[in-house]
């Protein structure tokens, strides 16, 4: 099989927050081939964001630290470079679409100011190069009448639009992996759709490897072609989304799908799980989950279990799963 | 001004944003601020009792006496005399009196009218709003001391004058920050849950706005405490406000002003104890801000 | 965006107009000025006289309208105590007061700016300390005292530098100009500094850092220019401050400036002297406020664009 475009082994991220020291990220593994999407999945807290945040090294300074772990771009070990090296690989290589629309873009520089940095940037072009690459940029995430756009601003564009030009900026070199953070979760229905189809054709276009974080599964059933899911730092189930969806393995991935509101079923009750999500900076020892599962046993609170092979492509870290 | 976002608060739960450790907000006392504010309170209002001598006490024969700690000094005046003989520790003690009093009275009038206008003009808006804006900002831009200066001539100096001379253009400045706070709290949802329980102005403005607005308005009074203190002694200096024989710190520093290299004591004493006064409200001023609504950082 | 200006215009000319009603009532209020001109001796008679040669007899509203009706040629009438046209005294004192503002607001803006940005960008170091310190201190320290202080060591013992007026050159601007300057440099570093800590967390720039776009792009151009929205609002106020302060600095270092001739004006009772400082200032406030919003016009998009 190719080189994967982006191989994580063993990441660890750890926060020094006033509440003590949060391993925001906890031994996550995986890999993302070409064309390929990997959804990220999870509540809020469980470190999807991080994940992301520590493969471009941008997670929150000083407080935060890559403490160990390989990131391999197209087999280049990332975790030895400098940050003037890193710098090189944000935008060019790992492009991110952050989540708010509303806030993402620099409210007092003109769109087309913003669309032309990178491109500058990554091409060297300028002039009337730049702004003729810049509108094509625009166009080609679908934006009517690019050239006149480029004169606008922030505030007088809408999400959707603002969301597309976010999505201009990150195909400006193509990248090789396009890390996109719950995109559409700010987005009017109608428009997540349009959004996510777009996205779509851009992978196709440039074959782009890409990475979605969303807490929303039924984005994923649409869009991914393998997803993982993450509780409290650490990927507890991973495999093919069709695999997934219909024998979901893992205790928390089978409670999260049971707890999908469904038209037609006959229910009486939604089903929620039970407890709190766990407070990151004071983990018990053994698996995150244990407090919450349903079928914890004395083993799960005594040792966090590795990730284990329980069908052709998908692993889970549960030791209901460990071979007899 | 494009309103702010308002930020719901967040468990502590880090998913995107941590706070490093190292930022303490608030929690710690600010003992050093807490204390000098204590000691200057309690200095002013026990003046009578604790000062050594009688500020007006002249003796010509006991003029520059140095403080206690130089050759030359005395047990009987222990932070020396000035050009006329008086105690300088018993002026100081007195001159708190003048300081605490002006800071204090001057902030509370400002803040009682300044809040008012405010809370009126957030809660309007429309028209009343931008008239009520635009007799702000004229008034916040005419100079302080060019008024008082005015009314010491007019009237002649006193105490009242001062007072009022800087919280006719104060008020200004709390007007403008209570409206901000207002505007944002117009847009959050309970106050049209408010209204639509069938709540009228009034009961709006003074049950579920103005208690909202505390946190700013004891952040800014402390913070302007200090410059009003300032702007006394200024004026004291001009010989513009408290007139003689009074002691102000401002004229004492005035008095002393020829002698700065020789008797140093003179002014630089009462000058220390102005900027011990006014840190310290500073600092606690800053406390305060950031333990009550960091989001005042533009105080 | 023009009519925006225009419409700033019309509010700053009508602010004006209540405004030079109001000086004129001050101006009178503030006492009789015959009193400190004529000698002793004088009788009722000549005090009429005097009254009439000054055109101070006749009733109020025509004392206004004349006052009004030569103000906006320029004719601010002649100064009771020093006999000559007041427009004479402006002429010189007023270049003398906008070199030493603009000295001090170089040394503010020159100091302010590198020192808030960068003690935002390295937050918690020790530049950042040194940043808090100078503005804790700053707002603390009254100006008048640290003036005397430098006047005594600084050109008195040390004869380092020229204590007054601005018969030295250069060198005389220093002293008043840092004195002048000192306090509005704690609160512009103060607020350069929260806005810039502020922006550097938005999602913009955490965009513009995931772009690629190299730190120090980051923070002078995406970051500053947001945070020098609040700034900017409260450059108008920190002008009036400078306005206030100088009237005390240029009163301690003999200065011959607009503030020591409204000092000199008010403790002569000098009332065209009086009117026409208080107009002058105004007139300057305004014109900076003026500025100041057009300023703000052109920094963010969202203001121009609303009218």
């Amino acid at each position: 099989m190719a080189v994967p475009v982006i191989d994580v082994q063993d990441l660890r991220t750890h926060l020094v927050t006033r509440w003590g020291t949060v391993k925001a990220v906890d031994g996550v593994s995986f890999s993302v081939a070409e064309g390929e999407t990997l959804g990220l999945v999870g509540e809020s807290g469980s470190g999807k964001s991080m994940t992301c945040l520590s493969l471009i090294r941008l997670t929150p300074r000083p407080a935060s630290r890559m403490v160990s772990g390989s990131i391999r771009l197209d087999g280049d070990e990332l975790t030895r470079k400098s940050e003037a090296e890193m710098q090189k690989i944000r935008g060019r290589k790992i492009a991110m679409i952050l989540q708010d629309p509303m806030s993402s873009l620099n409210p007092v520089y003109s769109v087309g100011m913003q669309v032309r940095e990178p491109v500058s940037l990554y091409h060297g072009l300028r002039g009337r190069s730049l702004s003729a690459r810049a509108a094509a940029l625009l166009a080609a995430v679908r934006i009517p009448a690019p050239e006149t756009r480029l004169r606008a601003f922030p505030f007088q564009m809408s999400g959707g639009m603002r969301q597309r030009v976010v999505g201009a900026m990150a195909i400006a070199a193509p990248p090789r992996l396009l890390i996109a953070d719950e995109p559409t979760t700010s987005l009017d229905l109608t428009i997540q759709a349009q959004y996510l189809g777009l996205l779509e054709e851009l992978q196709h276009q440039h074959r782009l490897a890409m990475i979605f974080i969303t807490h929303n599964l039924g984005i994923v059933s649409k869009i991914c072609d393998r997803v993982a899911v993450m509780y409290a730092g650490r990927i507890v189930e991973m495999g093919p989304v069709r695999q997934i969806f219909k024998t979901p393995t893992h205790p928390y991935t089978r409670a999260l799908l049971e707890s999908i509101p469904r038209l037609g079923a006959r229910r009486d009750r939604l089903t929620a799980i039970e407890g709190q999500p766990p407070d990151l900076a004071r983990l018990p020892g053994g698996c995150a989950f244990a407090p919450r599962c349903p079928q914890a046993m004395d083993r799960c609170r005594a040792e966090a279990p590795p990730a284990f092979s329980v069908a052709p492509g998908q692993t889970s870290a549960c030791w209901l799963h460990a071979p007899a | 001004m494009p309103a702010e976002p308002v930020t719901t608060g967040a468990l502590p739960v880090p998913d995107v944003q941590a706070q490093p450790a190292r930022e303490a907000r608030g929690g710690r006392l600010p003992y050093f601020s807490l204390g000098i504010v204590a000691l200057f309170v309690l200095v002013a209002i026990l003046a009578p009792l604790l000062s050594p001598a009688d500020p007006a006490d002249q003796s010509l024969r006991n003029r520059f006496r140095p403080p206690v700690w130089m050759e030359g000094g005395t047990a009987k005046h222990l932070l020396g005399t000035d050009r006329l003989g008086r105690d300088m520790l018993s002026r100081i003690i007195w001159g708190s009196r003048v300081s605490l009093a002006a800071g204090v009275i001057t902030v509370l009038i400002a803040t009682a009218f300044g809040a008012s206008v405010g809370l009126v003009a957030g809660y309007y808006g429309g028209r009343v709003d931008a008239v009520l804006m635009r007799v702000t900002d004229a008034t916040m831009s005419f100079p302080v001391i060019l008024l008082a200066l005015i009314l010491a001539v007019t009237v002649g100096p006193s105490f009242t004058n001062v007072v009022v001379a800087i919280a006719v253009i104060l008020w200004a400045r709390f007007a403008r920050v209570i409206r901000g706070q207002v505007l944002t709290l117009m847009g959050l949802d309970f106050i049209a849950q408010a209204r639509i329980a069938g709540a009228g102005a009034w009961r709006i403005i003074t049950r579920h706005l103005f208690p909202n607005t505390l946190n700013t308005l004891v952040v800014l009074l402390t913070l302007q405490i200090g410059y009003v203190i300032i702007v006394e002694a200024s004026l004291s200096f001009l010989g513009a406000g408290i007139p003689p024989p009074t002691p102000a710190w401002g004229s004492m520093i005035a008095e002393g002003r020829e002698f700065v290299t020789s008797a140093w004591w003179v002014s630089g004493l009462p000058g220390l104890a102005i900027l011990l006064v006014v840190l310290a409200f500073n600092l606690l001023g800053d406390w305060l801000r950031d333990t009550l609504d960091p989001k005042l950082r533009q105080l | 965006m023009i009519r925006f200006v225009l419409s700033r215009l019309l509010q700053s000319l009508v602010a004006l107009a209540i405004l030079s009603v109001v000086v004129f009532a001050l101006a009178r209020a503030t006492g009789d000025p015959l009193q400190l001109i004529l000698p002793m001796s004088a009788t009722p008679e000549d005090y009429a006289e005097a009254r009439r040669y000054l055109g101070l007899d006749r009733p109020y509203v025509e004392q206004y309208l004349s006052f009004v009706g030569r103000a906006v040629t320029g004719d601010f009438g002649m100064s009771i105590r020093a006999r000559r046209p007041v427009v004479e005294l402006l002429q010189e004192r007023l270049p003398n007061s906008i070199r030493l503002a603009a000295f001090a607001m170089a040394i503010t803006l020159s100091i302010a700016f590198p020192l808030g940005v960068i003690a935002a960008v390295r937050k918690g170091t020790g530049i950042d300390r040194l940043a808090q310190v100078i503005a804790v201190l700053g707002q603390s320290l009254p100006t008048f005292w640290v003036s005397i202080v430098l006047v005594e060591v600084v050109a008195g013992r040390l004869q380092w530098l020229p204590a007054g007026s601005n018969e030295a050159g250069l060198a005389s601007y220093v002293l008043p100009g840092f004195t002048l300057g000192w306090f509005v440099v704690a609160g512009m570093m103060r607020l350069l500094r929260s806005g810039m800590l502020e922006v550097l967390d938005s999602e913009y720039v955490k965009l513009a850092r995931v772009k690629g776009v190299l730190e120090p792009r980051v923070v002078w151009m995406h970051a500053l220019k947001n945070a020098l929205i609040p700034v900017v609002t409260f450059a108008g106020i920190y002008f009036s401050i400078l306005v206030t302060t100088a009237i005390v600095v240029e009163t301690v270092f003999a200065w011959p400036g607009l503030g020591r001739l409204a000092y000199e004006g008010i403790s002569s009772r000098d009332y065209p002297v009086i009117q026409a400082v208080v107009l002058t200032t105004a007139v300057i406030v305004a014109l900076v406020n003026l500025s100041v919003d057009c300023l703000y016009a052109v920094i963010d998009p969202r203001i121009r664009h609303a009218g």
